[in-house]
């Protein structure tokens, strides 16, 4: 059956067949109301023939388009990320199911960095569907935080991020200080903004997305990498069912690790299940509520979240394979 | 359900092709979305179909390619068919795998009408 009318033409579904019915006319002049979820293809507006091979009978042409469906998200990335990089801010995409403790891990992350780096500036872009509970909760900490609802979206795309940002005091900071100077968005022109190190971030900005695994996987907000956050109150094979997400992201962390104890979750399952999604995939384990493992995130943040170098990894690995190999040759 | 989001975009898409060069509607759409797309294709078809009415893809044909998943195995140097993520090389059976096919997103052409 074609999937097209659902007509008889015995050809296999995906096929090119001609859809001008001129074996079995039926009525095809009153569609314009007809579309429906089981209308699957209906080509009934199709009155002449709709193949470019006949000539003569044909109106239709083809416009090859060769977009990705994405394009016109990433280009709002492209610019974002312009725009970060060119005022040193490192932005991060946090993404997780719900209930893995992200906004708990933010405001723990944002009390810390207030403490150790009191001037190093810091904003949150908050997404959810609905509510400014989250928001508020990261302005307790005296973060700057913008919440964006996306309604009945189930994931943050690069315009709402760019139309954060620009709401935020972060940005307008940044971009005063851009003005005293030339503004060709280079790092080096905003040397004034307080650096508490002489190289890493000159600011820090967390998007946290919404809770939800599968779709943000998709959508480049511009930022610099993708924070996966799981906690050891879900399952341990979570990058297994959730691969795109893990596969996408630069960091996992295995956050409420203080509830080890009591739980059956075995971590290096975890993390071979979450390697074998992402072999750079690089991680950290803490608990945002007791505060271990803190340490090394904050490392890692004004770090300015390096990625791993799996080519260097890979070149030590072979290079102590060879040195074993000379000594054991050498040894003969 | 991101896929709606993607069906908006491929509309919007459709609309500025048509801005650039006008035609009457759209008689078959050709899409392409790999096996590591992250895209569940049945999805995809019901939000295409849901957002067609009125718009320059109602009645079009929706036809999407899926282009099977790839990767470069980093062990074996060489590029091995990937059934999906988290799949191990089937030549070594490791996993340091770098997925370069399967992932496209794209709008491959329009079959369009004039009148």
């Amino acid at each position: 059956m074609c999937v097209v009318c659902g007509c008889s033409s015995a050809q296999s579904p995906g096929h090119d067949h001609h859809h001008d019915h001129a074996d079995h006319a039926h009525p095809h002049a009153d569609t314009a109301s007809a579309v429906a979820v089981d209308a699957r293809g209906d080509l009934h507006y199709g009155q002449g023939e709709a193949r470019v091979s006949v000539p003569g009978l044909s109106q239709a042409r083809t416009i090859r388009l060769e977009q990705d469906i994405l394009g016109e998200n990433d280009r709002h990335a492209a610019q974002n990320r312009r725009h970060f990089e060119g005022h040193g801010v490192l932005a991060l995409n946090l993404v997780s199911s719900p209930g893995s403790g992200k906004t708990t891990l933010l405001c723990a992350t944002l009390r810390a960095l207030r403490e150790r780096y009191p001037d190093l500036p810091l904003a949150v872009i908050e997404g959810d569907q609905q509510t400014r509970h989250d928001a508020e909760r990261i302005r307790e900490t005296g973060v700057d935080a913008i919440q964006i609802n996306t309604g009945k979206g189930c994931h943050l795309d690069a315009r709402m991020v760019a139309d954060a940002y620009a709401r935020l005091p972060l940005h307008q900071a940044l971009h005063a200080a851009g003005h005293q100077h030339a503004h060709d968005h280079h790092p080096n022109v905003h040397r004034h903004v307080p650096a508490p190190r002489p190289t890493g971030p000159a600011a820090l900005l967390f998007i946290e997305n919404v809770g939800n695994l599968v779709c943000p996987a998709l959508w480049d907000l511009g930022e610099a990498g993708k924070v996966a956050i799981l906690s050891v109150t879900e399952g341990e094979d979570k990058p297994l069912k959730y691969p795109d997400m893990f596969a996408a992201a630069r960091l996992m962390i295995l956050n409420k690790t203080d509830l080890l104890p009591h739980l059956d979750f075995d971590v290096q399952r975890c993390l071979d299940y979450a390697r074998q999604v992402n072999p750079q995939l690089q991680v950290l384990q803490l608990s945002a509520r007791d505060g271990s493992g803190m340490d090394a995130w904050l490392d890692w943040l004004l770090a300015g979240a390096p990625q791993a170098d799996a080519r260097a990894a890979r070149i030590a690995a072979l290079e102590a394979e060879l040195a074993a190999l000379k000594q054991s040759s050498s040894e003969a | 359900m991101h896929e709606v989001s993607l069906a908006g975009g491929i509309l919007s898409s459709v609309e500025a092709a048509a801005r650039q060069d006008p035609f009457a509607r759209v008689s078959r759409l050709r899409l392409e979305a790999g096996k590591l797309a992250g895209v569940e294709i049945s999805a995809l078809r019901f939000a295409l179909e849901a957002l067609a009415p009125g718009t320059l893809l109602e009645g079009a044909v929706i036809d999407i390619e899926e282009p099977e998943g790839q990767a470069w195995c980093l062990d074996c140097a060489v590029n091995v068919p990937l059934v999906e993520r988290g799949a191990p090389c089937p030549q070594c059976g490791g996993f340091w795998l770098q997925a370069n096919g399967g992932t496209e997103l794209r709008i491959l052409d329009l079959q369009v009408e004039d009148h």
